[in-house]
């Protein structure tokens, strides 16, 4: 079990850039579903960002804490001193190692590089990373004597260096196309280059299997239900709901709509305005600004001013 | 440490392509020798005929009549090539007239430098033939019999001249790449010596790839291999040729030269990837000429070197003739690579397309340099043009120089260019997902250069990626 908790996060645009997150508190952990909600320029989608460590912009104040359990990884054990985590002195694949997945809107798109290649490298990565962050000093000096003895690759240079440890080909191509299946997307899509040529639609459902592949502990979701049909959107829901109660993922779902909170069902609701959380509730929350807007919350925020 | 461990050290990557072997040879004519004297010794060395001879020595006096290319936008300078400081030729000192057929009946030291570089496992995985040259002569070939039955030759050129003379005396720089065509031609119409030659007879399909090596071991030493292919009607051929280079403080002149004939209906395939040390100037002149249906393509990553131009050119002389270029060019710091391609459409119905990938890093200068001309009379021809340059940094630059000389309305013509740097949202995206900042950089270079490596064996499309990856943490130097 892992808890992701926002202390009076302060950013703006890197480089003395506009001032955009003025104090964001906010607490999310493994197992519960967050909505963020709050109009265009907000700042949603900036704290996403800064969560997942985005280079353009500069946290000015305040903490982003992973608290994780001594048993959150399988075969690691975290020393008691280091199960709390400052993320904003990590570099974003160490951030990812910590189990912390950004679900993008508008994901980069690589030509070139399949996805199950992708997908296995980044997996492969994110576990050798968590061994290097949890592991002491003799491990660590063992681990660079290792490195060096790599002289190369044992199979194709697109799939990476083979090391003792890793998930194989075939091993990860099974995992694949399992977590493909349950997300309903076709094989064929394992050998496209990643996100090349794909729809708005295929981009989310993409998103939704990259997480549940790397399984993290806390998904940030950024308006993971933009630009989908009907069918997709449900497809995307069942994807996120299997997040939550299959691998007991935490997921901040940041959306625009009431529409994909019919089908993900949140525990907690809250509404960001002017780069703060403005208003925190349940589920009917949600209910409400979709009948009312944002209006009486900025009224009603201001008020208590 | 342990004898396995050494073991491991001496075959890291990095080292594979920064040893060098003490010079031995046989045969040595002497810095900066390049008059008619130093010619009649290479050619009697050889054992020549007299009409190569009388090439050799036409050639010389055409590269002494003309001048250095100094006035195309944004060329590489060529100021320091010093032609007077060239060791036109290097004979190792084993008797390897005719190659060897047996792989353990090398020297040990040429042995050893070709298994730094992976030959032998590439010859394990049941590759079909391969000829290396190591210095100026092949030194080792092993040809399935097979194809000796069905009349295919592969051996090296100046074998060829002996065994094959009247194929060679004409094809060999006549009327595809003739001495004429440039300085450098002419500079290697001189002093040539050693590559390969292919002959592929009429409704002969090679299946598995034919294989060279070439690498330059001696200091301050040009490299003039020659490289002849004909391909006889409805044939098919893929010719794979590798290139690598130690580094020297001194420079090297590298000027080889490849004609290619490609029949009615035959399909040719030319491959290569070429690392060169980073004082190599790298001056070749490869050309195709294409009968009526015939196929021509060109696969090429150019790495290395500290200036090269090469535009490999195909004419497609035959109706319905068909020329594919794909190139692939990294430059890092102090490089200038000036590559591209070159076209001729000078029948109907002819197609050509030219797809050029460039990187460029650490105030590296790549540039596209490409002409396609469309004859009049070439009725329903098309051509596209394709060229991605991706930058990692301020510093570098790309420039893109396409030519277009186009005489006949019916055509078709397409020209794209997209200019990039490697994408900070990209890099993140890949980051996210936990990939440490160099290896989405790897990523996406990889990705971007995967056009080229899936058209090329596993053995090269793996060295290709180990050069760049060696390129891009700089450890090639």
């Amino acid at each position: 079990m892992a808890r992701l908790e926002l202390r009076n996060l302060h950013a703006q645009v890197a480089e003395g850039g506009e001032k955009i997150l003025d104090g964001v508190d906010l607490e999310v952990r493994s197992g519960e579903i967050h909505a963020l909600m709050g109009p265009n320029g907000s700042g949603k989608s900036t704290t996403a960002k800064v969560i997942a460590g985005h280079p353009a912009y500069e946290v000015t104040d305040g903490e982003v804490l992973v608290h994780l359990d001594e048993e959150e990884f399988e075969d690691i054990e975290i020393p008691e001193d280091m199960r709390t985590v400052n993320l904003l002195d990590l570099e974003p694949n160490e951030r990812a190692a910590l189990g912390v997945f950004l679900g993008f809107q508008y994901p980069a798109e690589i030509e070139g590089v399949t996805m199950v290649n992708f997908l296995r490298t980044a997996l492969n990565a994110k576990l050798e990373e968590r061994e290097e962050l949890f592991e002491d000093d003799e491990g660590e000096e063992a681990e660079a004597d290792a490195d060096d003895e790599d002289a190369g690759y044992d199979t194709s240079p697109m799939e990476g260096d083979v090391e003792e440890g890793d998930v194989g080909v075939a091993e990860f191509q099974e995992i694949m196309a399992e977590k493909m299946d349950q997300l309903d997307m076709d094989t064929e899509f394992a050998q496209r280059y990643l996100n090349a040529g794909f729809s708005g639609g295929e981009k989310k459902q993409n998103e939704v299997l990259q997480a549940a592949i790397l399984e993290p502990s806390i998904a940030v979701l950024d308006e993971i239900d933009s630009g989908l049909d009907i069918d997709r959107l449900q497809d995307v829901s069942n994807g996120i709901n299997a997040l939550r109660d299959e691998q007991g993922a935490g997921i901040l779902q940041i959306t625009h709509y009431q529409r994909i909170l019919d089908y993900v069902e949140p525990d907690h609701v809250h509404v960001m305005l002017d780069g703060k959380i403005a208003k925190s509730g349940g589920a009917e929350l949600a209910h409400q600004l979709e009948d009312e807007g944002y209006d009486w919350v900025r009224e009603e925020a201001y008020e208590t001013a | 440490m342990s004898s396995d461990q050494d073991h491991l050290r001496e075959t890291d990557s990095e080292a594979r392509f920064e040893f060098k072997k003490e010079e031995s040879s046989a045969f040595r004519a002497e810095k900066g020798d390049l008059d008619e004297e130093t010619i009649r010794l290479i050619s009697e060395d050889k054992d020549e005929p007299e009409w190569m001879l009388e090439r050799r020595l036409r050639a010389l006096r055409q590269f002494h009549a003309m001048p250095m290319p100094t006035d195309w936008p944004g060329q590489p300078d060529l100021s320091e090539v010093d032609i007077g400081q060239i060791v036109p030729y290097i004979r190792p000192d084993i008797d390897t007239r005719g190659g060897v057929d047996d792989w353990t009946d090398l020297p040990e030291e040429i042995q050893d430098t070709f298994d730094k570089l992976g030959i032998p496992e590439a010859e394990k995985n049941a590759l079909s033939g391969v000829g290396a040259q190591y210095e100026s002569e092949i030194v080792y070939q092993n040809m399935q019999e097979r194809w000796e039955e069905k009349g295919v030759v592969f051996c090296d050129m100046d074998k060829a001249v002996q065994e094959h003379e009247e194929l060679v005396k004409e094809h060999f720089m006549t009327n595809c790449v003739p001495a004429s065509d440039n300085k450098f031609a002419a500079l290697h119409g001189a002093i040539w010596s050693g590559g390969s030659f292919v002959y592929v007879p009429e409704d002969v399909t090679v299946e598995m790839p034919i294989q060279a090596y070439f690498r330059m071991n001696s200091e301050g030493m040009g490299q003039f291999e020659h490289t002849l292919i004909i391909a006889e009607e409805n044939s098919e051929v893929h010719y794979i040729e590798g290139c690598s280079a130690p580094q020297y403080s001194e420079f090297n002149l590298h000027s080889g030269g490849v004609e290619v004939f490609v029949g009615e209906n035959a399909h040719v395939q030319y491959s290569t990837v070429q690392n060169w040390s980073k004082n190599t100037y790298n001056l070749n002149t490869k050309r195709a000429i294409c009968e009526r249906e015939g196929t021509m393509e060109w696969i090429s990553g150019s790495m290395g070197s500290k200036a090269t131009m090469l535009y490999p050119s195909t004419i497609l002389k035959g109706r319905g003739a068909t020329d594919n270029h794909i190139t692939i060019a990294f430059a890092g710091e102090g490089q200038n690579i000036d590559t591209g391609a070159k076209v001729y459409h000078n029948a109907p119905d002819t197609k050509s397309t030219i797809e050029s990938k460039s990187i460029s890093k650490d105030g590296g200068r790549t540039n596209y340099r490409g002409l396609v001309h469309i004859s009049d009379g070439a009725e329903n021809s098309s051509t596209s043009v394709e060229c991605d340059a991706l930058m990692f940094d301020n510093e570098s630059t790309s420039d893109t120089m396409p030519y277009m000389e186009i005489e006949e309305s019916k055509v078709d013509v397409a020209h794209e260019a997209t200019v990039g740097k490697i994408g900070d949202e990209d890099v993140f995206y890949l980051q996210s997902r936990g990939l440490d900042d160099d290896d989405a950089k790897q990523m996406i270079v990889a990705g971007f250069i995967e056009p080229i490596t899936e058209e090329l064996p596993i053995e090269y499309a793996v060295e290709l990626n180990r050069l760049i990856e060696l390129e891009m943490e700089g450890s090639l130097g």
